[in-house]
């Protein structure tokens, strides 16, 4: 048995930009941003990408204060994490935060490069935290690509997933290197959220 | 032998939907959750400690001046973060923000009649030295009013967010005050289970407490820990 028990999770709350996202929020005086939505500096090897979307509540209404967070390897699928024996060689922490009350249509958005496969039998992904005003604890999920089709077929994570489900966690290719992964939060489409 | 991280406390935890707290039933996820074996993926996560804290960052008494004080009864807020082992997690950002001392927040959405405080942020951060501890100066958040139901009011709190070793020790969470009367009547602190929201109460230290300065406030904060599990064939 453990000695002490967890601390619970409260939510995020409606006020967490000035705290967690300054800078992409505009707040200029107090606090600096740790991360936010551009994640690749200039220096750092791979395929530029940029992975945008929308989170959707119940009834089908964007919402407009989500913090997405966002956690993944370089291109050559290596975590800058200790964890990791490979080590990342770049500029690359693989880190980003976007909350949703920035864009006119409340898009999130990410610029980053491509992950390469951090495991075998895994393919490219981003490792993603959800959470809002309304959620008593965050949710995770992840991305995946829709040009990887045949990495994806031998994931050993995503075939854990119901087959009528997958869809929910793969990114769509759209013009340029753009990818759209929108989040359902409920209803049909809703999206697949593990148990991490 | 292969490393993972403990599974998160169910039974501690608030239910994704509290019909009490109003915004819950549209947001929370409604189908079960899919179990995901520890990959690396897990396993690694963001890496940000004391590199990322900077000059005022942790005294927002501080951070936040133009041309004076900010207004409130001063607090020093300090703790532990460890894991159910009772193990330090060293070298871990937290990151906090929050209301000022008459309830309002910066935050360019927040609506609430109260002033607001030029010289106050309120958001800051600190990383945790060896020994996992960590501390911030401010001034007591002020309780203030919201939409949920007819006169409703949050109790005292401030936001904290950490990290911990892994993707999967994340923890967004509030931390309250002892002996606020609005904690019986608030649907956030009451949407966790009994036997662990005290767990989100922070306990006034004299030995915290500065002399003619600040009056001090303890908080340990833990983070699911690790354990060590055969690896799979």
């Amino acid at each position: 048995m453990p000695k002490h028990r967890q601390t619970p999770s409260q939510t995020v709350g409606p006020y967490f930009a000035y705290g967690l996202s300054p800078e992409q929020y505009g707040y200029q005086h107090g606090l600096s941003s740790i991360a936010g939505p551009d994640m690749a500096p200039p220096d750092v090897e791979g395929q530029r990408i940029r992975v945008e979307g929308r989170v959707f509540d119940g009834a089908g209404n964007p919402i407009s204060d989500a913090l997405i967070e966002i956690w993944q390897a370089d291109a050559l699928g290596r975590y800058a994490h200790p964890a990791d024996p490979r080590g990342s060689n770049s500029n690359f922490r693989g880190f980003g935060r976007c909350g949703t009350g920035t864009d006119p249509s409340n898009r999130f958005f990410f610029d980053t490069i491509k992950p390469g496969s951090p495991d075998p039998g895994q393919a490219p992904h981003l490792n993603v935290i959800v959470t809002m005003r309304g959620m008593l604890l965050h949710a995770f999920t992840r991305v995946y690509f829709s040009d990887e089709a045949d990495a994806n077929a031998a994931d050993s994570l995503l075939a854990l997933v119901p087959e009528d489900r997958r869809a929910t966690l793969i990114a769509t290719k759209q013009d340029g290197n753009v990818y759209r992964f929108d989040i359902h939060m409920q209803g049909d489409n809703e999206t697949v959220f593990f148990d991490v | 032998m292969n490393d993972t991280v403990n599974p998160r406390d169910w039974a501690g935890q608030p239910a994704y939907i509290a019909p009490g707290y109003k915004s819950t039933p549209l947001r929370g996820p409604t189908k079960p959750l899919i179990k995901l074996p520890s990959s690396l993926s897990e396993l690694t996560g963001p890496v940000y400690g004391p590199e990322s804290v900077a000059g005022h960052d942790a005294d927002l008494t501080r951070n936040g001046r133009r041309n004076g004080e900010p207004l409130g009864e001063r607090i020093v807020v300090a703790g532990r973060v460890l894991d159910e082992d009772g193990r330090p997690i060293p070298n871990t950002l937290v990151e906090v923000w929050q209301a000022n001392a008459a309830g309002r927040y910066i935050h360019a959405t927040d609506q609430h009649d109260a002033p607001i405080d030029p010289n106050f942020f309120g958001g800051g951060r600190c990383a945790t030295d060896a020994e996992g501890r960590y501390r911030f100066m401010t001034v007591k958040p002020g309780a203030y009013p919201w939409p949920n139901h007819h006169n409703a009011w949050r109790p005292q709190h401030i936001h904290f967010s950490l990290f911990g070793p892994s993707f999967a020790t994340r923890l967004v969470t509030q931390m309250y005050f002892p002996g606020d009367p609005l904690l019986d009547l608030d649907p956030i602190f009451l949407a966790t289970p009994a036997a662990t929201r005290n767990l989100l109460i922070a306990a006034f230290s004299l030995d915290l407490t500065q002399p003619n300065y600040a009056l001090g406030y303890a908080f340990d904060i833990v983070l699911r820990g690790r354990r060590a599990t055969p690896m799979e064939a």
